[in-house]
């Protein structure tokens, strides 16, 4: 026997908003998100602990509602309990129910259905702070035996009753007995669709059925070794002579509702005792009289989108100047530690520049995830959704579209997963293919050096606002609009379907965990560095080398230094193909370093500052901070232009910001987008789609703003 | 009298559920959330144009939109809303 086979598999399931996934961070002490968004707990994630030499592997599940699957989301978890072959897992050992105690009614649908599957099972009792607070008391005992399971009370945040829901799980070995019966021929169709013997497969057969009977989903989900043709033949002709039954008399789909929600009635009148003040329902309504009102609750909105905006652009400056200062000190030592030649080149413009220009905006990014961080775990995304969703369905869309693009502006990777929670396809799609349009944090360093060397500085509306702060802002609307129009076209032509659903839970407000928050944050800016930052030094490193070979030393000792670097770019890899591509690029208004520049950045946006730094100045650390580079731009000149105009006017600045606002210049969001839709013709889609429109709005704004500086 | 809906229902009151209608997934979900016959909805707020409407049952939160609130019909009552006329 190996170790693998010793080790308990537990399954962690329950509505969202139990509080599950703190209490998983307890159990396994792992790092391991926390959401308060209905589908926050978008990835399966596992942890392991153990108890008493007994290893327990711990999967965490996304939250759902039913086992009657709505969205891909809640697919997943019904996959994993009901086919574990699909999902190349083995079956689950245990499953631990979270039930939020404040909301015992509705959570315990899921429990109902979950016990009947025939794994034993254990169930936890999750924020019976809240419930106590409701002047709420469970009698624990009673309510242990009504389910035929161990129910332990815990406390996830505070790590309470952890060590005894480890110990219930080691030692589960209960297997609850079906408890909901439905009616005389609902049974009887059920034990004539039925072929197996074993008591688990009878249990997962009977909830087919039951899904089957509703609305006609995936037989698959139960086509395991078991169900052989013939019997998958006697199954599906058990469910359709039932509903004709069914529809004979009426109401097929309100069965299973109807009856489990008066097993679960009756089970809660007599194990609840309800006081006479409900605080926390209280409190929730006083704070949604304000956070959900339409008036002020738009205004708070507001205000929260602009303090987060805020906090990213103006709190990271110093963060972001110290990192810049830091790199600049290493590059410089470098300098003076090595002697010229090839290896400081490939250090101090490779290596240090490439890190430096990923690591400059993290601290833009940590700001960005804690925020967003707080707001989940607070419960405010839920009302964000709800804000938004008048808006959101005028394009088509759902509220629920919402906190997928909101994330987008951090990352459009985690905002492409978060599209996991919406439940139609057409939605899912169009979201994650509008996701890339919102101006991600990798854009934040093209704009703002771009607008340092292009846009002047002046105020303007009476002094109020700087240009460059206006331009800035633009870029980020420019997106947001783009991305309106790109959902509604979508949605009319290709995506084509009803404006979505909007069923979803305000969750009951929570005190935001600073620790849960902090970890999950400096979780996904650790993901991002290691992410971005491979890509990005590969790049690095690879533009260097094109830009540094061939070298041409006979030529060379004739000329100048500053005409030998120029020279040797324009003779590099780079420079030749640069060339090449010019006529492409001319015409909006870009020389051949730019159009190379951008080409080379096609991994990732943000590689086109540190190629720009390699490029325009071989020899130097740069980024978006650093005075060097922003110099050097604004004293490029053309070519082979006799009158040497400068290159980085206005008009130029403003058409390369478009491209970038545009353009799907990222790998890493194309893999995601491949993975997300299973198929190569979406991040195809989405590529040239976007390419397009960046090029075609670039080439606007160029020949508009000419035109106007001109007149 | 003709039967009402919970798109209907007044601010700050309550109604019991009879029946939901339709026989797709919404429908389904909607049933899941605890909307069956004899539950009881308040409905506390709507949204900034009048979309989504916000409701209370089992103690907690739930927002529908009006189209998918239509499908949910009330024990009728008499009272009529006092300003709020949608």
């Amino acid at each position: 026997m190996n170790e693998n086979d010793k080790s308990l598999r537990v399954v962690l399931l329950g509505n969202p908003n139990t509080g599950k996934s703190s209490l998983f961070n307890a159990l396994v002490g792992g790092q391991q998100q926390v959401g308060n968004y209905p589908g926050a707990t978008i990835e399966q994630f596992v942890g392991r602990c153990t108890h008493e030499g007994r290893e327990l592997a711990i999967t965490d599940l996304p939250g759902l509602y039913s086992l009657n699957p709505a969205s891909p989301d809640e697919q997943i978890a019904v996959d994993i309990l009901l086919a574990p072959n699909v999902t190349d897992m083995q079956v689950m050992d245990v499953v631990v129910c979270v039930l939020d105690a404040s909301n015992l009614v509705r959570n315990l649908y899921l429990t109902t259905q979950v016990l009947e599957l025939g794994i034993p099972s254990v169930v936890a009792l999750n924020m019976m702070d809240i419930a106590t607070q409701a002047e709420t008391t469970i009698d624990i005992e009673q309510l242990s035996a009504a389910l035929g399971v161990p129910v332990v009370v815990t406390h996830g945040s505070r790590k309470q009753g952890i060590g005894e829901l480890r110990s219930a799980i080691a030692s589960a070995t209960v297997v609850a007995t079906t408890k909901v019966t439905f009616s005389e021929p609902v049974e009887a169709a059920i034990v004539s669709a039925t072929s197996a013997t074993a008591v688990q497969a009878v249990a997962c057969q009977r909830r087919c059925f039951l899904n089957e009977l509703a609305l006609s989903t995936d037989v698959e989900l139960c086509g395991d070794e078991q169900v052989e043709s013939k019997q998958a033949m006697k199954f599906s002709a058990a469910v359709e002579l039932c509903k004709q039954q069914f529809d004979a008399v009426g109401d097929r789909i309100s069965m299973e509702p109807i009856a489990r929600y008066a097993w679960i009635n009756q089970v809660v009148s007599s194990v609840v005792e309800r006081g006479d003040t409900d605080h926390s329902l209280v409190r929730r309504r006083w704070l949604d009289r304000v956070l959900i009102h339409p008036f002020s609750g738009s205004l708070v909105f507001l205000a929260m989108l602009t303090l987060l905006f805020q906090a990213v652009f103006s709190w990271s400056g110093p963060a972001m100047d110290l990192i810049g200062t830091l790199f600049e000190w290493l590059g410089n030592g470098v300098e003076s530690l090595i002697a010229e030649g090839i290896l400081r080149s490939l250090i101090v413009d490779g290596l240090i520049a490439g890190i430096g220009g990923v690591v400059i905006f993290l601290p833009q990014i940590l700001i960005l995830f804690f925020f967003i961080g707080l707001m989940e775990d607070f419960g405010y995304m839920a009302r964000a959704a709800y804000l938004m969703d008048s808006i959101m369905s005028k394009v088509g869309l759902s509220g629920k579209s919402f906190i997928p693009l909101l994330s987008s502006f951090a990352c459009a990777i985690p905002g492409i997963m978060a599209a996991r929670s919406i439940k139609n396809r057409n939605d899912r799609l169009a979201t994650m293919l509008i996701a890339p349009l919102m101006s991600c944090s990798a854009r934040l360093p093209v704009y703002i050096l771009l607008t340092a060397a292009c846009i002047p500085e002046r105020q303007v509306f009476g002094g109020w606002i700087s240009q460059q702060a206006l331009v800035l802002v633009s870029m980020y609307l420019l997106g947001i609009v783009v991305a309106v129009c790109v959902a509604w076209i979508l949605k009319k032509t290709m995506l084509k379907g009803e404006t979505p659903v909007f069923v979803m839970e305000l969750p009951s407000f929570k005190m935001p965990s600073v620790a849960i928050v902090s970890r999950k944050m400096f979780q996904q800016g650790m993901d991002f560095v290691k992410q971005a930052g491979t890509l990005i030094l590969a790049c690095t490193v690879l533009i260097w080398a094109l830009a540094y070979f061939p070298r041409s030393e006979g030529t060379v000792k004739q000329l100048s230094a500053t005409q030998t670097a120029g020279f040797q770019l324009r003779n590099s890899y780079l420079g030749i193909a640069g060339q090449a591509i010019e006529p492409v690029v001319r015409p909006l208004g870009w020389d051949w370093k730019i159009g190379i520049a951008v080409l080379a950045s096609f991994p990732a946006r943000e590689v086109v500052v540190g190629t720009m730094g390699v490029i325009y100045n071989l020899g130097d650390e740069e980024d978006e901070a650093s005075e060097g580079l922003r110099e050097h731009l604004k004293k490029a000149r053309w070519d082979d232009d006799p009158k040497k105009n400068l290159v980085f006017t206005v008009p130029v600045g403003l058409s390369i910001m478009v491209f970038f606002a545009l353009c799907a210049q990222c790998v890493s969001t194309l893999a995601v987008l491949k993975k997300e839709t299973q198929s190569w013709r979406w991040p195809l889609f989405a590529f040239v789609y976007m390419t397009v429109l960046a090029y075609v709005a670039a080439w606007v704004t160029f020949v508009v703003a000419s035109s106007s500086l001109m007149a | 009298m003709p039967p009402m809906y919970l798109s209907e229902l007044c601010r700050n009151t309550a109604a019991n559920v009879v029946a939901v209608q339709g026989a797709d997934g919404v429908s389904l979900r909607l049933l899941e959330m605890g909307l069956v016959p004899g539950t009881q909805v308040t409905r506390v707020g709507s949204g900034p144009l009048g979309d989504p409407l916000e409701f209370e049952l089992l103690g907690f939160s739930l927002s529908l939109r009006k189209a998918e609130a239509r499908r949910v019909e009330l024990q009728v009552m008499q009272e009529v809303c006092e300003k709020d006329v949608s």
